[in-house]
C-alpha cells in the first residue's frame, strides 16, 4: 500500500520532470533556430511585407528579388567557390601537420619535447590579436630569414592579398586555433594503448609506418573532429581573414564589406532602393547565403560531429 | 651513402629512434611557431616599447620605454572602458556559460525522444558563431522591428514578474539582477555555449554506469546523484571549459577591433601593441586566478 504511493509519487515526479525538459529543450531551440528562421522569412519576403503587422513569419508577398540582390552585390557563386577552395586546403594541411605534431607529443618523447608542449600552449593563450601586427608586416616583406632578397636581388615579397599566409600557417600547424588541434590530438593518441604500438614495432615496422598504418586509422574520430571544426572557424574567420585578405572575394571579407557594398548601390540605384530596412533585408540575405553551405553540411555531417568529439579524448 | 644513413640509424636504439621521429614530426609546428608565433611575440613587446615611425626608407623604431602603455591607459580615449568592459563581460559571462553548459549536457545526456535532434540543434551555433554574422546582426535592422512586431514587451514583463517573485521570497537584490540579465542574453549564452557542451557531454559519458546504478541501490535520488557523482567527476572539465570560454571570447570583442583600428587605420603601431600586451597580461592574470581557485577544488580519480 505505502509502496504503491510512493511508486506513483515517484512516477509522478518523473512524468513532471519529462514535461519540463521538454519546455526547456524546445524553448532553447526554438531560440537557437529562431534567427535562422526569421532570416528565411526575410529573404522570401516582399518590400511591402515589412512594415505589414499581420506578417510575422510567412510573407503575404513571396519573392525571390532578396537573393537576386545580395547574390550580385556579394558576387556569390565565385565568392562561394573561392571561400570553398581556402577552407578546405587550410583544413587539409592543418590537419595533417597537427596529426603529426600531435602525435610526437604524445608518443615520441624527446629531450624537450615538454618544453616544446608548453609553446604550443602558449600558442592557444595568447590573443591573436597580439601578435597580427608583427605577422602582417613580415608578411608584407617576407624575405624568409633574407633567403629571398637573396634570391631575386634585394627584394622582398609581399605575401598580403594571396593564399600563401594560409598555406603557411597551417602547413605549419600554427594557423587558426592550431593549437587547440595539437591539443585534440595529442590527447587522443595518448589514449590509444601502448600494446598496439608495440607489437607493430616487433613485427619491424618503422615510426612512420606504424603512425600512418596503425595510428591514424584509429584516430579517426579525431580526425573527423579537427576537419569539421577547422573547416568551419575557417569559412567563418573574419580576423585573419580580412587582415591578410584584403581584396579577394571569400565570404567573410564580402560579409564584412557588405553594408558599404549596399551603401554604394542605393547612392546610384532607384530612388525607391533609398531605404534602409530594404537594405538591412539585403543584408540579412546576404547573412543567410553565407551560412547556407555550412548549415547544409552540417545536416550531413551533423551525426559525426555529435558522436566523434565523445570518442575524441577531449576529456582525457 | 646510404650504407652510412643506414649504420647511423642502426646504432640507435629505438627510443633514441623514436625520438629522432619525434622531432622530425614536431618539426614543422616548431618553425611556424617561431616564424609565426614566438618572432612576431618579441617583435610585437619591442614595438610596444618603441615609438615608429614610416619614412621613404622603411620604419625607423625608437626606444621610448613605457610610453605607449602610459599612453593606452591615460591618454587613450576609449581603451580604459573598453578595457574593463571586456573583463566584466568576461567575468559575467564565463560563470554562466559554463554553468549553463554543464545543465544541458547533463539534459542531453538523459534518454528522450528526439534526442539526436534535440543535440543537433543544440550544436548548431559551433557551426553559425561568427565575428561577422554577430557583428551585422547587432546592427540589423529587420530584427529590430520583427523583435517590436512580435513580443512588444511581451518578455521584459514576465521576466519582471518573476524577479519581483524571487525578491519577495527573500533571493539577494544582486542574485536576481544577475540572472535577469542572463535571461536577457539567452541567446548570446546558448551561442557561445556549444563547444563546452560538447565538452562536457563527452566528459558524462566517460562516467562508469556501475557509479549511478550503485548510487540509485543504496537509494540516491537523481539530485544526489549529480551532485555526489556527476559534478566531481566533470569538475576537472569545469577547468577547461572556463578556459576555453575566455579565449574564445577573443575571436570577438571590443577590445580586439580597437587593437586592430589602432594598428591599421591610425597605424600607431606602438600604441596598439601597448594595448595588446596590457589586454594579454590581464587575461593571463584571470585565467591564473581562476585556474587556481577552480583546480583547489577538482577531484581527481587518481
Amino acid at each position: 500500500m505505502i509502496l504503491a504511493r510512493l511508486l506513483s509519487l515517484e512516477s509522478w515526479k518523473r512524468g513532471l520532470w519529462t514535461i519540463v525538459r521538454l519546455v526547456l529543450i524546445i524553448g532553447l531551440s526554438f531560440v537557437i533556430l529562431y534567427p535562422i528562421i526569421q532570416k528565411i522569412s526575410t529573404a522570401i519576403k516582399d518590400k511591402a511585407d515589412l512594415y505589414s503587422p499581420i506578417v510575422v513569419f510567412i510573407p503575404e508577398h513571396f519573392t525571390l528579388d532578396n537573393f537576386k540582390q545580395a547574390i550580385s552585390i556579394m558576387d556569390y557563386w565565385e565568392t562561394l567557390a573561392n571561400t570553398f577552395v581556402l577552407s578546405s586546403m587550410t583544413t587539409i594541411m592543418t590537419a595533417a601537420s597537427c596529426a603529426f605534431a600531435g602525435y610526437a607529443f604524445a608518443r615520441l618523447k624527446f629531450k624537450g619535447s615538454n618544453l616544446l608542449f608548453a609553446g604550443v600552449i602558449l600558442t592557444i593563450l595568447v590573443p591573436p590579436t597580439t601578435i597580427l601586427i608583427p605577422i602582417y608586416m613580415n608578411l608584407k616583406d617576407f624575405t624568409l630569414l633574407g633567403v629571398i632578397p637573396l634570391l631575386t636581388g634585394g627584394k622582398s615579397l609581399n605575401l598580403l592579398n594571396s593564399y600563401w599566409p594560409f598555406i603557411l600557417t597551417s602547413l605549419t600547424a600554427n594557423s587558426l586555433k592550431a593549437g587547440l588541434y595539437i591539443f585534440i590530438f595529442r590527447q587522443f593518441f595518448r589514449g590509444i594503448p601502448k600494446e598496439v604500438e608495440e607489437a607493430a614495432y616487433i613485427d619491424g615496422a618503422g615510426v612512420g609506418s606504424t603512425f600512418l598504418r596503425i595510428m591514424l586509422p584509429n584516430a579517426i574520430p579525431s580526425i573527423v573532429t579537427v576537419l569539421l571544426f577547422s573547416f568551419v572557424w575557417q569559412w567563418n574567420d573574419s580576423f585573419f581573414t580580412t587582415t591578410y585578405l584584403t581584396s579577394s572575394k571569400v565570404m567573410s571579407t564580402q560579409l564584412s564589406s557588405l553594408p558599404y557594398n549596399l551603401q554604394i548601390l542605393l547612392e546610384g540605384g532607384a530612388t525607391t532602393n533609398k531605404d534602409p530596412f530594404f537594405m538591412s533585408m539585403v543584408q540579412d540575405t546576404g547573412i543567410l547565403l553565407a551560412i547556407l553551405p555550412l548549415v547544409i553540411l552540417y545536416l550531413f555531417v551533423q551525426r559525426y560531429f555529435v558522436e566523434s568529439i565523445e570518442r575524441t579524448g577531449i576529456v582525457g | 651513402m646510404k650504407t652510412i644513413t643506414k649504420l647511423v640509424f642502426r646504432s640507435r636504439t629505438y627510443n633514441e629512434q623514436k625520438a629522432l621521429w619525434g622531432f622530425l614530426y614536431v618539426l614543422p609546428w616548431l618553425l611556424g611557431f617561431l616564424f609565426f608565433f614566438f618572432i612576431p611575440l618579441l617583435t610585437s613587446l619591442q614595438y610596444s616599447l618603441s615609438s615608429i615611425k614610416a619614412n621613404a626608407n622603411g620604419m625607423t623604431m625608437k626606444y621610448i620605454g613605457f610610453a605607449n602603455y602610459i599612453e593606452a591607459l591615460t591618454v587613450n580615449t576609449s581603451f580604459n572602458r573598453i578595457l574593463t568592459e571586456s573583463v566584466v563581460n568576461m567575468v559575467v559571462n564565463v560563470p554562466l556559460i559554463v554553468i549553463f553548459s554543464l545543465f544541458l549536457a547533463v539534459l542531453l545526456n538523459q534518454k528522450f525522444v528526439g534526442r539526436a535532434l534535440a543535440r543537433s540543434i543544440f550544436f548548431l551555433p559551433v557551426i553559425l558563431a561568427s565575428g561577422v554574422i554577430a557583428t551585422l546582426e547587432a546592427s540589423s535592422l529587420v530584427q529590430a522591428i520583427n523583435e517590436q512586431n512580435a513580443n512588444g514587451g511581451v518578455f521584459s514583463s514576465g521576466t519582471i514578474e518573476l524577479a519581483n517573485i524571487m525578491l519577495r521570497s527573500g533571493v539577494n537584490e544582486d542574485i536576481v539582477l544577475y540572472l535577469m540579465d542572463a535571461v536577457q542574453r539567452i541567446y548570446q549564452i546558448v551561442s557561445q555555449s556549444g563547444v563546452q557542451i560538447l565538452i562536457f557531454l563527452a566528459g558524462i559519458q566517460t562516467i562508469s554506469p556501475q557509479l549511478y546504478e550503485a548510487s540509485k541501490i543504496e537509494g540516491a535520488t537523481g539530485y544526489e546523484a549529480f551532485w555526489k557523482i556527476t559534478f566531481p567527476m566533470v569538475s576537472p572539465l569545469i577547468l577547461v571549459n572556463v578556459i576555453y570560454t575566455i579565449i574564445d571570447s577573443f575571436s570577438r570583442n571590443n577590445m580586439t577591433t580597437l587593437i586592430k583600428e589602432t594598428g591599421f587605420t591610425t597605424f600607431n603601431f606602438g600604441l596598439s601593441s601597448a594595448m595588446a600586451w596590457i589586454y594579454f597580461l590581464v587575461i593571463m592574470i584571470i585565467l591564473l586566478v581562476s585556474a587556481y581557485f577552480i583546480s583547489k577544488r577538482v577531484f581527481y580519480q587518481e
